[in-house]
């Protein structure tokens, strides 16, 4: 066991009297057995939210888009809003799967999977509202660099709208396949214990033959290392150029530097706050309590205290700057006394209590180790962040150059309920990921078991072995 | 005796696998095969297995991506149809290269990805509709399958095997 040594300072990852069979168990259990009540009961709430805003969706592109609560100097905002959030809460998903990994921070195994299923889901979300907000999706194809009958025409490269889709696209499709290369052997695992000839012939196929050769497992390691190094930059290329899509412009409020390392820390500060949400729930659903523990959620609290302070930074210097310059026009962005005490108060305010002040309770050690503080903690998170993107659009573009062209943003209801449908589409994505997928990695987490296990680590102090 | 005939050896703890691995090796015994539940640190060196050059793929196809971003926004931006969109006209691809780094980065990142990802796929034969070919399906749970070739050696094999911690020795007939 000697090659297993971890200190004994460091908390258990793994609780309590675990063998590798064990972790197979725990793990196969939600897949295997039955959904309870309360699975049901939310399965069926998020599948009426999700058609909800189906219909709205329906409604949007049959009517056109003048049914949100656009105008001709508020172009978007309740759907770019939606978008940049919901990319945004993906980022947490790469954060903990890619830069972890690179870093050896073990405690990320635990999280990972379903960190990354959020993600992928999150991206989907986020995909919609630009096709949606073409007005017309069956030409969605024409942000793509094919020849056409127009001469060609060629999609514009210098524009930041293109390179998000070739950043978001690339995003997506890489989660994608660095989520389903390391589901592979899990899904051999439930292939092997499966009894029913049916559920044995799905996670067959979805196992790809996985058949844990040596070779076949250096090879493994390998490819999640470099991908690891390929996601690392890719996920903080993303969020940069999302902010490009405003700092490019040439604003007041919008036109800033310091937006791409702004909207970074911004994503994964939200990213792990839904990462608290989902897994507070699932933890307890899944009975997964061994494997997700207070030491989890403090190094998430943690995670979210420093992002969260880089926000805060970068929301001082965007304050200070635009009355520094002595600009009126700064006098009505986002972070001004011009928007703290205008229409908008309301919003400028909420983004300050839910992102800046309420998560400084996470400072004390006690409330950043409680599960139900993280909890809602993390909601109020998910909430400021949103305000956040609704700031950033809706307050600037309401104050023009021009104080006739003036306009005060209103959603409509096609608004609420396109976007509580895209919540209502990711929980349901996320639940019944919950109840077929591996929700923790089970082959990853059986390497840790014998250096982090809380029965090894007893074992190791009572021998004496250091 | 037929030469297609091989060992299984099973195992229930990593570290003793290692430790069999190393005897086995050292008593000059070719280890055809180990399935393993999860990576096993040091496995592939103890087994003598060479490095991987997946890495090295998936630097030559991250350049082959730098490349083919750098002509498709040469071709469409400079050569096909240049214009002045926003008071940046497109004369020549150095000067509006600045423009075109976010596309360069991603398709790099995209190529490396998806065909080292690939060729993982192919080099190890995965892929849907394959068929598992680990000979026992506890070796996805908590039990570790080294497989060794008998060429006549089959009870100074097992004894060997034993002596090593095995939990459970079979001969089988290989197809």
């Amino acid at each position: 066991m000697s090659g297993h040594y971890e200190s004994s300072y460091r908390e258990p990852l793994i609780l309590g009297e675990k063998s590798y069979h064990d972790i197979t168990e725990d793990i196969a259990r939600p897949i295997e057995g039955k959904a309870n009540k309360n699975w049901y009961i939310a399965f069926y709430i998020a599948l009426a939210a999700m058609l909800w805003g189906f219909g709205c969706i329906f409604y949007t592109v049959g009517t056109g888009i003048g049914v949100w609560g656009l105008s001709k100097n508020i172009g978007w905002a309740w759907d770019i809003t939606n978008f940049v959030w919901w990319v945004g809460i993906g980022h947490a998903g790469t954060l903990i799967s890619a830069v972890l990994l690179l870093f050896r921070q073990k405690w990320r195994m635990a999280i990972n999977r379903s960190a990354e299923a959020m993600t992928i889901f999150a991206v989907f979300q986020a995909g919609l509202f630009p096709i949606i907000h073409m007005g017309r999706p069956w030409n969605g194809y024409w942000v793509l660099p094919i020849p056409n009958q127009f001469g060609s025409l060629w999609v514009n490269f210098n524009s930041p709208l293109l390179w998000d889709v070739f950043a978001i696209s690339t995003y997506l499709s890489v989660s994608l396949v660095f989520w389903w290369t390391g589901l592979l052997p899990d899904f051999a695992t439930i292939r092997d214990r499966a009894v029913k000839p049916f559920q044995k012939k799905i996670y067959a196929l979805l196992s790809f033959g996985w058949s844990g050769r040596a070779k076949d497992w250096q090879r493994f390691e390998e490819v999640s290392l470099v991908l690891a190094g390929l996601a690392t930059p890719l996920v903080l290329s993303v969020h940069t150029i999302v902010s490009f899509d405003f700092a490019t412009s040439v604003n007041p409020g919008w036109h800033s530097t310091i937006f791409p390392p702004y909207f970074v820390a911004g994503a994964i500060f939200s990213g792990f706050a839904m990462v608290q949400t989902l897994l507070g729930v699932m933890r307890k659903v899944t009975n997964m309590e061994a494997y997700i523990t207070r030491l989890h959620i403090e190094y998430m609290n943690i995670v979210i205290i420093l992002t969260g302070g880089i926000v805060a930074v970068a929301y001082a210097t965007e304050f200070f700057i635009a009355w520094y310059t002595g600009s009126p026009y700064e006098n009505y962005t986002y972070l001004s006394f011009g928007a703290e005490a205008g229409a908008y108060g309301w919003a400028f305010w909420s983004l300050m209590i839910f992102n800046i002040i309420i998560p400084q309770i996470l400072w004390i050690k006690k409330l950043r180790r409680s599960f139900i503080v993280s909890f809602l903690v993390s909601i109020a998170i998910n909430i400021g962040m949103w305000f956040e993107r609704f700031d950033i659009i809706a307050i600037v573009l309401s104050k023009g150059q021009l104080p006739s062209t003036w306009w005060r943003f209103e959603p409509t209801f096609i608004d609420v309920g396109i976007f509580i449908g895209t919540i209502g589409f990711f929980f349901v994505l996320f639940l019944l990921y919950a109840r077929t997928f591996p929700v923790i990695p089970t082959a990853e987490i059986k390497t840790i078991l014998k250096s982090s296990g809380e029965n090894y680590k007893k074992l190791r102090d009572e021998n004496n072995e250091h | 005796m037929s030469t297609n005939k091989v060992i299984h050896a099973i195992y229930n703890d990593d570290d003793i696998l290692m430790d069999a691995v190393k005897k086995v090796r050292g008593a000059h015994h070719h280890i055809e095969e180990v399935y393993t539940p999860f990576p096993v640190h040091g496995l592939d060196k103890a087994l003598g297995l060479a490095p991987t050059r997946l890495a090295i793929t998936a630097f030559l196809y991250g350049i082959t991506g730098t490349s083919v971003a750098a002509w498709l926004t040469w071709y469409t931006m400079i050569a096909d149809w240049p214009q002045d969109i926003g008071g940046k006209p497109s004369f020549s691809w150095i000067e509006n290269m600045p423009a075109f780094v976010p596309i360069l980065f991603e398709l790099t990142v995209f190529f490396a990805a998806h065909l080292m990802v690939i060729t993982f796929y192919m080099r190890s034969r995965i892929w849907p509709f394959k068929e598992a070919e680990n000979p026992d399906p506890r070796t996805t749970d908590d039990h570790f399958l080294m497989e060794i070739p008998v060429h006549d050696n089959e009870d100074e094999l097992t004894s060997l095997l034993e002596s090593t911690g095995a939990v459970e020795i079979k001969v089988v007939d290989k197809h």
